[in-house]
């Protein structure tokens, strides 16, 4: 366990590096992105990929996946922003209560599938994704929310700023807080490793394997419905196509910061990171004057690279054919 | 005794008379049964999933009679013959998606290599290529997509899953890249047959070509050497393997053959739309998976056939045309269609789990 924690303390700090170089990079063509100031912000930027890279993590680490993350973000973004323009008088943190039980109930939805009927969680979510974006254009009737029909409360939470960071930043630290003793420190955190390393050894070891992946994407839920208010707020609109695609960028952070799609290795500091990677790449495009429409193809060379990196990573470890296979199997799933 | 308990369900679920008789003969002569391994799972539930194609047909055909009373403009054969336009290219890339899938792959960047590729003609158009060139590039791009996600999940043994998903953002981002806000609009005359013209009445250039390809895929995989080697891999990798099957190259060759499909869909739906926008075909990826896994293919590999995809694509095309001709938005549809493909999924595992509630041990 110990050697096995150096290898990934030491992907991180490759991570942290690489983060470190590219910072330095953008600096020579424009001192001013590396202020604490402009850092701050970019760091705001990604709270929201970064607490769903998070909620995602938790849930590749036991071999599965969630596709549906942003279409559970946009239903209960949608919701949340209906709710308030209809009941403005509702306290905020109802809201932001309701908006994340909302997300918890469909994250659970997609756990239920996949640990009592046994469903792959890719085929599941597949499903849930078109569903729950589907839903949201019936909840709203394809109507946007826009900003004046929002309450001022509503708008001004994630902008208020408190000890120099907009509370946004501060929940995304408050969830790599706490996913970082859950993931480390709790019974149901190191599950998920066990069931995503070796599911019949799991299983053996006294682990309810389908209940652990259930709670993962209860968790993934949780995250993305926490978000979907976040979102609404943070852009002061809602409408069908908020985030669009974007899960795709969410499992991108994974995959950058070193969680394994064969499950049971990666960490929450790695997911943070991932999220930071994308994020401080999309904020320096602009600032060194390539074109944001480059930024896509940049982002799928670095997940390429990345994947290509961890994976020979993984090799290193003298269990060759075990992991080979392993990843073979999951390759498909 | 312990052990004839749990084997007991397992042999009735496989060959009913078979299995009961084997139960029998334990219990009279008070030792264990020989144990029963079925080769394959059937019985009542396994037969549905037998039956696949049969549920899908009959999902078809139900779907056929309901819509021909929903609405008049139904049953017309040139309505009917356009509406088949609305899939045939992803029904296309579906085709050989399948063989990747029943591989035990994945490959998410198919709506990437179409807009690569839809952007490639664009450009070989702009710069005043004829027709045949601008078709070639467009082919080509696909190949090379294709060729690009063998390498990275054959020779860099990289898991599809995450690989494709690079891909598709580097495929569509140079796409972007590429084009930007813009768009191509000028293609060279004769290129609008491929997408927009007729082989005979109301059979589109599409349709036909779709049906060829589905003979084809449906030939190579039932009735070739190299079908049962692809599922074989599905099934398991290392036994293909060790059985001293081609593993990587028959993937590298799926691979390949999927990015040249893209590049033929990608052919057909640039010449019907008669433009590229780097936003061309999105979210198609998975609407071409759903229409795989729906068609019966195990996601993890192994077992689907071709007619199921091809049922399959003609079930979601006929809901789409059907709704859509009763004014309902597309976005009610894709509700349908993700409803569909978890109900669908998850039917035979609930019918199997009846079964053998049903068939369980008497107390």
């Amino acid at each position: 366990m110990n050697g096995l924690g150096k290898v990934l303390q030491a992907r991180e700090a490759l991570l942290l590096v690489a983060g470190a170089i590219l910072l330095a990079l953008v600096s020579t063509r424009s001192p001013g992105f590396v202020s604490p100031s402009n850092l701050a912000g970019v760091f705001t930027d990604s709270a929201i990929l970064i607490i769903l890279a998070i909620g995602q993590a938790a849930v590749i680490l036991t071999r599965s996946i969630d596709l549906s993350v942003a279409a559970n973000l946009a239903l209960t973004g949608m919701a949340g922003a209906m709710l308030n323009a209809a009941y403005p008088e509702l306290p905020v943190p109802v809201l932001l209560l309701a908006s994340a039980g909302m997300g918890l109930a469909l994250g659970a939805f997609n756990g239920l599938l996949v640990w009592k009927i046994g469903l792959p969680s890719i085929v599941v979510t597949l499903g849930t994704l078109t569903i729950y974006r589907g839903f949201t254009f019936v909840l709203s009737g394809g109507e946007w929310v826009n900003t004046f029909q929002m309450s001022p409360a509503f708008l001004d939470l994630p902008r208020t700023v408190l000890f120099g960071l907009p509370v946004l930043a501060w929940l995304a630290v408050a969830v790599i807080a706490a996913a970082a003793l859950l993931f480390r420190r709790t019974r149901t955190g190191r599950a998920l490793y066990a069931v995503g390393g070796n599911p019949v050894a799991a299983v053996y070891a006294g682990v309810d394997a389908g209940r652990t992946v259930f709670l993962a994407f209860c968790f993934s839920g949780l995250l993305a419905g926490l978000c979907g208010y976040l979102w609404v707020s943070r852009f002061a609109v809602a409408y069908v196509d908020i985030a669009a695609g974007f899960e795709l960028d969410v499992i991108a952070a994974c995959v950058i910061g070193g969680v394994s799609i064969a499950g049971g290795v990666g960490s929450v500091a790695g997911a943070v990171l991932g999220a930071l990677f994308l994020g401080i790449i999309k904020n320096a495009l602009p600032v060194v004057g390539i074109s944001p429409f480059w930024q896509m193809s940049i982002s799928g060379a670095i997940i390429i690279a990345a994947v290509i990196l961890n994976t020979r990573a993984e090799r290193t470890k003298g269990r060759v054919i075990l992991r080979r296979m392993d990843i073979g199997r999951e390759a498909g799933a | 005794m312990s052990m004839l308990t749990p084997n007991a369900p397992l042999a009735a679920e496989g060959r009913a008379d078979e299995g009961r008789a084997d139960a029998q003969a334990g219990v009279q002569t008070g030792t264990p049964a020989p144990r029963f391994i079925p080769d394959r799972i059937e019985g009542p539930a396994a037969s549905i999933l037998k039956s696949w194609e049969a549920l899908l047909l009959a999902l078809f055909v139900a779907i056929f009679t309901v819509n021909s009373f929903a609405s008049p403009y139904f049953l017309d054969i040139w309505n009917l013959s356009d509406a088949t336009f609305n899939f045939t290219e992803k029904a296309i890339v579906a085709l050989a998606l399948a063989f990747v899938i029943l591989s035990g792959e994945i490959d998410i960047s198919v709506a990437g290599i179409i807009a690569l590729a839809s952007t490639a003609m664009g450009a070989t158009a702009l710069a005043g290529h004829p027709m045949p060139v601008v078709v070639a590039a467009g082919l080509l791009t696909g190949l090379a997509c294709g060729a690009f996600n063998g390498f990275l999940v054959t020779v860099l043994e990289l898991p599809s899953i995450v690989a494709t998903i690079g891909t598709m953002s580097l495929f569509r981002g140079l796409a972007y890249g590429l084009l930007g806000d813009g768009a191509y609009t000028d293609y060279p005359d004769g290129f609008d047959y491929f997408g927009q013209g007729y082989v005979w009445e109301w059979l589109s250039f599409e349709f036909a070509a779709f049906l060829a390809l589905a003979v084809l895929a449906g030939v190579i995989l039932h009735g070739t050497a190299f079908g049962r080697t692809v599922r074989a891999i599905g099934h398991n990798p290392s036994a293909a393997r060790f059985s001293g099957l081609r593993v990587k190259r028959v993937k590298f060759w799926l691979f390949l053959t999927t990015g040249l499909a893209a590049g033929l869909a990608s052919v057909m739906l640039t010449s019907r739309l008669g433009s590229t926008r780097p936003s061309i075909a999105t979210g198609w990826e998975l609407e071409i998976i759903t229409m795989v896994v729906l068609g019966g293919v195990s996601i993890t590999g192994g077992t689907g056939s071709i007619p199921g995809v091809v049922l399959a694509a003609l079930v979601m095309g006929l809901v789409t045309f059907g709704l859509g001709l009763l004014n309902v938005p597309g976005i009610i549809m894709s509700i349908v269609v993700g409803a569909m493909l978890i109900t669908v999924i998850a039917l035979p595992v609930l019918a199997r789990r009846v079964a053998l509630w049903l068939r369980r041990p008497a107390p």
